[in-house]
């Protein structure tokens, strides 16, 4: 296993690279779609609770599953893996952000109306920083999620740590298959630690 | 393409389900071990709130290792086919039992409990009638959030050698057969949404009292 990466390192930080940076790609996107989808579901109780089922669906599709339907349609490569794992990610962050928002006490939002701030207002000046724990959990869970099923992505040949894994079961090399599982259950641990203890300081 | 997906499924009809069958016997006797593992060892560390800290922690850390390590990490120690898959995969249905039974038998209501004394029940029955049903939305939850992930990873499971339709996803992109990955693809979706299902049906015939708590 020591010997693998003093021989090839090249083969083992590239994939964590790429790694790191599907799930970069990943939250950028999935934040931003999912902050516009909670304004939506703030104003539209109806919608909102469709919105979530539907998500709901879809985050109980299978990765691979969903990754084999979206091949015929965007092809094989890590555009296909930043739509998927995009729409798992809409799941959790939009219940978490609408939860976060709607569980902000209604007497403070009241009151911040009634002392005349605009919808805009009670939303980034009252609601935003009495939910940021909530929102900020979601992220986390987002992220953590989308390390895992990023892993399993490989398989369409998104890059990433999963190829050391994959690669390393086609050709039983023991070393691979360590170092891919080790570094991507490191990853998640890691990163998941790293959050939490940043949550707690918000 | 749908011509040919049709003529796949007629010409392997035997073959697809069978790989059905497999994929459903893995979860499902991987499920059965999880909740066999997961309920009593959860109720246990409920009762003894000194050890629960330390029972939960490393099942909060396995629950964050991707389930694809788990599949591949657990090779070199039990080697490749249909059982190593099960036992993997009762490693990861593991954590959502065993947490949300923590949880659920943790949250029953104090005075719930005592007022189920000063009526004179025994603790027997205070357990089998009182915390038991009231911990249940909870533990349904975690089985179920378990379920959805064992038959996602059922699918991984393919990989290493355990059978089952992600074969046919395999398959599919070795051979860049779209017919097969869309195929595969929607066979392994409507499993996963079809027994997801199913179990929502069981939890409300069985706890009409209580809607089942979407937990993840």
């Amino acid at each position: 296993m020591i010997k693998f990466m003093t021989r090839h390192p090249e083969k083992i930080y590239i994939p964590l690279l790429e790694h790191i940076e599907l799930v970069f790609l990943t939250l950028i996107i999935s934040v931003v779609i999912a902050s516009v989808l909670t304004l939506i579901c703030l104003q539209n109780e109806r919608l909102s609770l469709w919105l979530q089922q539907l998500l709901g669906v879809v985050y109980s599709i299978p990765s691979l599953a969903l990754f084999a339907i979206l091949i015929p349609v965007t092809g094989l490569g890590r555009t296909t893996a930043v739509i998927a794992l995009t729409a798992y990610n809409q799941y959790l962050l939009l219940r978490n952000f609408t939860t976060g928002l709607n569980e902000v006490d209604p007497a403070v939002t009241d009151a911040a109306k009634g002392i005349g701030m605009t919808w805009l207002q009670v939303l980034t000046k009252v609601q935003i920083p009495l939910a940021k724990r909530a929102l900020f959990a979601g992220i986390r869970l987002a992220v953590v999620s989308t390390i895992g099923i990023g892993t399993i992505a490989a398989s369409i040949n998104a890059g990433g740590l999963g190829t050391l894994l994959f690669d390393g079961l086609r050709t039983m090399n023991m070393a691979r298959i360590l170092w891919g599982s080790m570094l991507s259950a490191g990853l998640a641990i890691v990163t998941n630690a790293l959050l939490k203890a940043a949550e707690e300081r918000l | 393409m749908w011509a040919k997906m049709l003529e796949y499924i007629l010409t392997h009809r035997a073959a697809l389900l069978a790989q059905i069958g497999t994929h459903l016997w893995i979860s499902l006797a991987a499920l059965a071990a999880a909740v066999l593992i997961g309920v009593p060892c959860g109720y246990l560390a409920a009762n003894s709130p000194g050890t629960e800290k330390w029972i939960s922690a490393p099942f909060h850390v396995l629950r964050v290792i991707p389930s694809l390590a788990i599949l591949v990490l657990l090779i070199p120690v039990a080697g490749t086919g249909a059982l190593p898959a099960v036992i993997a995969l009762t490693i990861l249905a593991v954590p959502p039992v065993l947490l949300n039974t923590i949880v659920g038998f943790r949250d029953v209501p104090p005075f719930m409990t005592e007022s189920a004394a000063g009526m004179g029940m025994t603790d027997k029955e205070i357990l089998w009638k009182v915390r038991i049903p009231l911990a249940m939305p909870m533990i349904f939850a975690g089985i179920r959030t378990a379920l959805v992930e064992v038959i996602a990873s059922a699918a991984l499971a393919a990989r290493i050698g355990a059978g089952g339709l992600g074969e046919v996803i395999f398959t599919g992109l070795g051979l860049n057969r779209m017919d097969l990955l869309l195929l595969g693809g929607v066979l392994v979706a409507a499993l996963s949404l079809l027994c997801g299902g199913l179990f929502d049906a069981l939890a409300r015939s069985l706890m009409p009292y209580r809607n089942l708590a979407r937990q993840q």
